[in-house]
């Protein structure tokens, strides 16, 4: 079956009426429990190497879309477990945000099948676009509370030749600031990590300048997910030792103990009602799910 | 309120103000609330040819002066349009239903900036140019860089998702921005977005950037500021055939290069700005490439190298590589007075903005020959090939009986063919009113009745510049004819 029936017949399964949840390999939180499950559509469709976009089913892999991108010298920014329809609808980016970019602006087009159980095009498939409003920024990171996606378009990037992770007891503000576009900054208090790549020669003289000791991996992540202003991040010099690892001159913090509950102003709450409101007005699509809980 | 009452709002009371003015002046100083005809006529257009109605202009110097605005704009039932410097190129800030002109020009300031973590607060008045140039001495700058980036603002760029030359890998105002302060439609202030990276919910601030000021009014904006690279290369690649210069645009990003920058400009175009600057361009070639490539030195060199290997296999003729700062200033300024070296050859232009695959570059490039041709018309191409953006500019005389029909309809067949080609219909100008009525080219009704729900949650009144981007009947249903000057 060609994706272009797949998606049919994927609008057809969520179809208009009724509560129906979404899931692809279970590893971003699942489905709503106790509710009629369906899966997006998997496979992918082309790479274009030479405009560097990729299109296939959300319900791909992202692993197998990885091992198809290496294979042109290419990969997306998105990080590699379950699908890219999950990945997407929870819209949290991988640890080489600070130089790859998040994982919201991956998307160049997206097709989702809405609570009426049509199916909705958002975005166009070249590099650049501002041809309407942005309904694929609305869709990344929406918990598939407007939308079930089914297909996308992807913009890729060059896959590093030469990729290498550091160690150093400096202070990561310092290398945050001398280190040309490192591709992540980590910290957890005491010692830094850093990621770069590019052209070896360059790699020898960055990690030189700096002092940096190849490392073979970065440091474990702790579980919870906290997302903070980068500046604050400097709070964290309380905290107890080995408890976080910060993503430097990003904001997320992998932390061992669960996030704060987020508290949005009454302005922000307000518009997000009334955007549910007008996309899924009866609230079938992912079934209580509540876009401010971590 | 009542279509009685909106036109009752307008009439001149005995003292020669209306109802609509003078309560402005009762929320404002006097002085920032301006209802004078000529006054008021300068803010009818923006850089396009479209023409609208304003009924009066207010020069908002904060937040709460744009929320008062608004607040009044609802209270009359009278919409409203946000303006930065009015450079844009589709109409999105042509003022349409005699509506109230909010002019954030005087809220021209730099609120704070913080160079360790590449972040920056600003008004939505302050120039693109000037921001860089303000904090250039910490080694930072931002990144969208239109070639209005003299005249043009942070607000204008937010509403209409900007982009530039440099834009190809690092991505368009909506990757630049982190959060936006906005006043709705109904008056309401709230941050969309937010310093940290992963704000809870949905991601109104991607919504917002690029809505075209029909979401509300951006009052502060916070922008993602990018390092300044330690080396650059820019080189000049020119070639007999305009289709080589386009096939070794896909061949580097093929190979794995995404440089800064990929320029193209075309024979006619390069005649005329080498009149203007005598930087001795190749004037007797078809085409050009102008290509940056930044970063540190290894990779810089590598690339470099390895462009000029590619572009061998394409039948280059020369290879420039700029050999310092002032020649790179040169060539760039090549690039960037294009627009203003073309008055040497006719009085009037029509600049066009369309999207398609690279790989479609030199197809579509020929099919705006034949069309420029069949239409009698003269066309220069210069345009940010790297993605794919063509900007062709149609040349003429508008005092020449006929012509203005004739570039509207050559107008209309590129756009048409950018989109058959797999394209879309702007790549960093908008729809505004200029492409409004071409949206069904690239969407269904279904696509647009979703783009419509998204309008209507932010402005359920439809207050705030109404009658652009969505066709009727997607948009507000009190769509207004579509004045003079749309070529649609």
């Amino acid at each position: 079956m060609s994706l272009d029936d797949a998606i049919v017949a994927f609008a057809a399964e969520v179809g208009p009426n009724g509560p129906v949840t979404i899931t692809g390999l279970g590893t971003r939180g699942g489905p709503v429990a106790g509710v009629r499950t369906v899966r997006a559509p998997s496979g992918i469709e082309w790479i274009q190497p030479a405009e560097m976009t990729i299109r296939c089913g959300a319900g791909t892999p992202v692993a197998e879309v990885d091992a198809a991108l290496a294979e042109h010298g290419q990969c997306v920014a998105i990080a590699d477990f379950g699908t890219i329809g999950g990945a997407l609808a929870v819209g949290h980016s991988g640890v080489r945000r600070l130089g790859w970019g998040p994982v919201r602006d991956t998307v160049l087009q997206l097709r989702y099948v809405s609570a009426a159980g049509e199916v909705v095009k958002a975005g166009g498939p070249t590099v650049k676009n501002v041809s309407g409003f942005d309904l694929c920024r609305l869709m990344v990171g929406s918990r598939g509370t407007l939308g079930f996606f089914a297909d996308v378009i992807l913009r890729t990037r060059p896959r590093p030749t030469h990729e290498q992770w550091y160690s150093s007891a400096r202070d990561p503000w310092g290398l945050l600031g001398e280190l040309y576009r490192p591709t992540s900054v980590l910290w957890d208090g005491t010692t830094s990590w850093v990621l770069l790549d590019g052209h070896p020669d360059d790699l020898r003289g960055q990690a030189a300048a700096s002092e940096l000791v190849a490392v073979d991996a970065p440091p474990e992540l702790p579980p919870h997910r906290w997302s903070v202003a980068p500046s604050s991040l400097t709070d964290l010099r309380n905290e107890p030792a080995g408890t976080f690892v910060a993503e430097v001159g990003v904001g997320i913090v992998h932390h061992s103990r669960p996030a704060p509950p987020a508290e949005p102003d009454a302005e922000t709450v307000e518009l997000h009602h009334r955007i549910r409101d007008e996309f899924d007005p009866v609230g079938r699509l992912n079934p209580g799910l509540d876009v401010f809980a971590a | 309120m009542t279509v009685d009452a909106v036109a009752r709002s307008h009439v001149a009371a005995p003292h020669g103000t209306t109802p609509l003015v003078a309560r402005l002046r009762s929320v404002l100083r006097p002085d920032q609330v301006r209802d004078g005809v000529s006054e008021v006529n300068l803010y009818r257009h923006d850089a396009s040819n479209l023409v609208g109605h304003a009924s009066v202009v207010c020069f908002a110097e904060s937040t709460d002066d744009v929320r008062a605005i608004v607040l009044v704009a609802n209270e009359f039932g009278v919409p409203f349009v946000a303006r930065g410097s009015g450079t844009g190129l589709a109409g999105g800030a042509v003022p349409m239903g005699g509506a109230i002109v909010v002019s954030t020009a005087k809220m021209n300031r730099i609120l704070s900036v913080d160079p360790v973590n590449r972040v920056a607060w600003v008004e939505p008045g302050v120039l693109n140019l000037d921001l860089s140039k303000q904090i250039a001495h910490l080694g930072v700058h931002f990144a969208p860089d239109p070639s209005s980036q003299q005249t043009c603002s942070i607000g204008g760029n937010v509403a209409n998702n900007s982009g530039g030359p440099h834009c190809l890998a690092d991505g368009v105002t909506s990757a630049h921005v982190h959060a936006v302060e906005v006043v709705l439609p109904d008056g309401s202030v709230t941050v969309l977005g937010g310093e940290e990276p992963e704000p809870v919910g949905y991601d109104l601030r991607g919504v917002f950037v690029g809505s075209e000021g029909m979401f509300g009014v951006a009052t502060k904006v916070c922008v993602k500021l990018m390092a300044n690279p330690p080396d650059v290369a820019t080189m000049l690649l020119d070639f007999a055939d305009v289709a080589d210069g386009a096939q070794l645009v896909s061949d580097i990003i093929a190979d794995g290069i995404v440089p800064a920058a990929v320029e193209m400009m075309d024979q006619l175009c390069l005649r005329a700005v080498e009149a203007f600057i005598h930087a001795g361009l190749p004037v007797e070639q078809a085409a050009a490439l102008l290509i940056e490539v930044v970063g540190l030195p290894a990779a810089v060199a590598a690339q470099v190298g390895r462009i000029g290997e590619l572009a061998a296999l394409r039948n280059v003729g020369g290879v420039r590589v700029a050999a310092d700062d002032a020649e790179r200033a040169l060539l760039w300024k090549g690039r960037k007075s294009a627009f203003g070296a073309i008055a040497r050859i006719k009085p009037n232009y029509y600049l066009h903005d369309t999207v398609v695959p690279r790989h479609k570059l030199p197809e579509v490039l020929e099919q705006v020959y034949e069309i420029a041709a069949r239409h009698e018309l003269l066309v220069l191409n210069v345009f940010h090939a790297g993605d794919g953006n063509l900007h062709p500019l149609l040349v003429y005389d508008a005092r020449e009986p006929g012509v203005v029909e004739r570039v509207h309809a050559a107008g209309d067949e590129i756009v048409r063919v950018s989109v058959a080609a797999g394209g879309v219909l702007s790549g960093e100008h908008g729809i505004g009113l200029e492409k409004r009525d071409l949206m069904p080219l690239m969407f269904s009704e279904i696509d647009l009745a979703a783009q419509a729900d998204l309008r209507r949650a932010f402005d359920p009144r439809c207050l705030s510049n109404p009658d652009k981007v969505l066709p009727s009947p997607a948009g507000c249903g009190d769509i207004h004819s579509i004045p003079e000057g749309a070529w649609v």
